[in-house]
């Protein structure tokens, strides 16, 4: 990494470009005055994502967020959306108040402070010599999932799980 | 195992150029296969109800679906005052786009026998596909999600009642047989050991048992998972009997009610899209796709594999066809009973036990007593399952008694 451009230009510029578009739509899902149009904006968000991901060579991860939180999520999100208030233009509902818009942004700014300098705090990362690029095999993936990070990941299964079973008591008659 | 070998060392214009002809020729197979498609349902359809059929545009009436373009575009083109005029007019593009997107990963040809798939083009060696990217078929599932977004905005934006019930009907079924979809396809994945779609052609190439039998995956895998994937891909299209999306007689139409001129006729492109899509994933993962016996004079070689992939494409096209002329539509909740407490459970059953044989293959264990011992642990799985739906439908049943 000699340059401010690094190393491979047409990437630099892809990841740029996807980032603006990505930071134009999420500040548009939190202005924006319809619940629709905002969940669409999240697509978008998450489509940048899933192009970032495409350009760090990690494209089942691409995949996968493209399946799960396109696909799945988001989609879910506007089933409620139609179900529950599916009128078509600005909802007067959407408006917030002044406190929730201070608090959102503390807890935004926040966030950024934090990972700021989770990041550039810190040491010696400017110095670390990053393994080359290149495309991750899917069977890697899987591996170091069910070997090193074997745990974890079964951790996250249980807790999916208790989600599970919480939305069916919850959504029980009795 | 390495991808397109054009794509391998450096990008030149040369390699760029060869990619935009490929991008250029699979959209007008596209194009040539939707308009020949439509023509084909509309008469078989019209074949199976004693009637003729288009057959005054063109020999056989072969030019009626360009005839309905061209007024489709001519027509005037109406807004409801209601709708969201932006979304309105951005889903039918959502719904077009996913459809070719993934056609682009469908080997059309090239001899898979003794060549690897391999066709040499201006020259350079590559695949008889437009794109092979690493992670296959996932492109295909990830697509069939999007899918999902053009119908159900096209119903919301509508800022009309029967498109947006119609909405949410795709929506639901979209969403259920989506799982049951990709249960099927891993089955695939389990025996190929790729998600590239080249790579599964070339491992269903060849002889398989005896030589004779061929070594498709829709009987390696023992043809469960391809029931299941075709089942759910009549869903996910909402071809009949799973139309509850279109059902006429409930909804005036669909999510496309509102829809006039070009704009409707970009949902019914889509459609077709999507059906030609779908019918050449079967053809690609279970029915070995362009392979199959090469033989005859050198200048019939790079012709048969196209002319297999066509041949096997057609039977599904033929069956929706068929299907649509013959089956009544299921009922909401036989839908929802059919995804959820039916396909779901076996995908998920039969994947077990492939991967129970696969691991008992690799181990060296007696294949008898694994095979036994997993249809045992289904039995009881089915037994377990069916106890429970039968005792929740009691519970439901005696509580609205009561």
């Amino acid at each position: 990494m000699d340059t401010v451009w690094g190393d491979n230009v047409a990437q630099n510029i892809a990841f740029y470009l996807i980032a603006a578009i990505m930071v134009g739509a999420a500040i548009k899902v939190v202005t924006s005055k319809n619940v629709v149009h905002a969940a669409l904006y999240l697509v978008a968000v998450l489509i940048g994502m899933a192009g970032q991901f495409i350009l760090l060579g990690a494209e089942f991860i691409a995949a996968t967020q493209l399946l799960v939180y396109v696909g799945a999520i988001v989609v879910l999100f506007l089933f409620g959306i139609m179900l529950t208030r599916a009128q078509v233009g600005s909802d007067p509902d959407v408006d917030t108040t002044a406190a929730q818009r201070t608090t959102g942004g503390f807890v935004a700014f926040i966030l950024l402070v934090v990972m700021g300098y989770a990041i550039y705090g810190t040491e010696g990362l400017s110095e670390t010599k990053l393994p080359e690029e290149r495309v991750q095999t899917i069977a890697e993936v899987s591996d170091s999932i069910f070997s090193t990070y074997l745990v974890p990941f079964e951790a996250i299964s249980v807790l999916l799980l208790a989600a599970l079973i919480g939305a069916i008591v919850l959504a029980r008659r009795d | 195992m390495f991808g397109d070998p054009l794509l391998i060392g450096d990008i030149g214009l040369e390699e760029v150029l060869i990619v935009a002809f490929k991008g250029a020729l699979a959209f007008v197979i596209m194009l040539v296969a939707v308009i020949l498609m439509i023509w084909f349902e509309r008469k078989v359809i019209a074949d199976l109800q004693n009637r003729v059929g288009p057959n005054l545009a063109g020999p056989w009436g072969l030019f009626q679906t360009l005839a309905d373009g061209i007024k489709l575009i001519f027509k005037q083109d109406l807004i409801p005052s209601k709708a969201d005029r932006v979304i309105f007019a951005l889903a039918p593009f959502l719904a077009m786009v996913p459809a070719f997107i993934s056609f682009a990963i469908v080997p059309l040809g090239g001899n898979f026998q003794d060549n690897g798939g391999v066709v040499s083009w201006f020259g350079r060696d590559t695949y008889f596909q437009l794109a092979d990217p690493p992670i296959g078929f996932l492109v295909l599932l990830a697509m069939s999600s999007i899918g999902v977004y053009g119908m159900m905005l096209a119903g919301w934006s509508s800022g009309s009642k029967y498109p947006l019930i119609s909405a949410v009907r795709a929506t639901a079924q979209a969403i259920s047989y989506e799982a049951a979809l990709g249960l099927s396809l891993v089955s695939v994945l389990l025996v190929s050991g790729s998600l590239s779609t080249h790579d599964i052609v070339l491992s269903q190439a060849g002889g398989g048992f005896g030589g004779i039998i061929p070594n498709w995956n829709v009987i390696v895998t023992g043809i469960v998972p391809f029931v299941i994937f075709l089942i759910a891909a009549a869903a996910e299209l909402s071809r009949t009997p799973f139309d509850l999306v279109e059902a006429e007689q409930e909804l005036t139409g669909g999510y496309n009610t509102e829809y006039s001129s070009i704009r409707f006729g970009h949902f019914y492109l889509a459609e077709y899209m999507n059906l030609i899509t779908m019918s050449s994933i079967m053809v690609t993962l279970f029915l070995g796709g362009p392979s199959g016996p090469i033989f005859g004079p050198s200048f019939l070689h790079p012709v048969l594999p196209v002319l297999y992939f066509v041949a096997k494409l057609m039977i599904f096209l033929f069956t929706a066809v068929w299907a649509r002329a013959t089956l009544p539509r299921f009922r909401y909740d036989q839908l929802m009973d059919l995804g959820w407490k039916v396909l779901i459970p076996i995908a998920l059953g039969w994947l077990l036990l492939l991967a129970a044989i696969q691991i008992g293959r690799d181990q060296d264990w007696n294949m008898a007593l694994v095979i036994i011992g997993s249809l045992a642990v289904m039995a009881i799985g089915a037994a377990l399952l069916t106890t429970a739906i039968g005792s929740a439908r009691r519970l439901r049943l005696s509580e609205e008694v009561s």
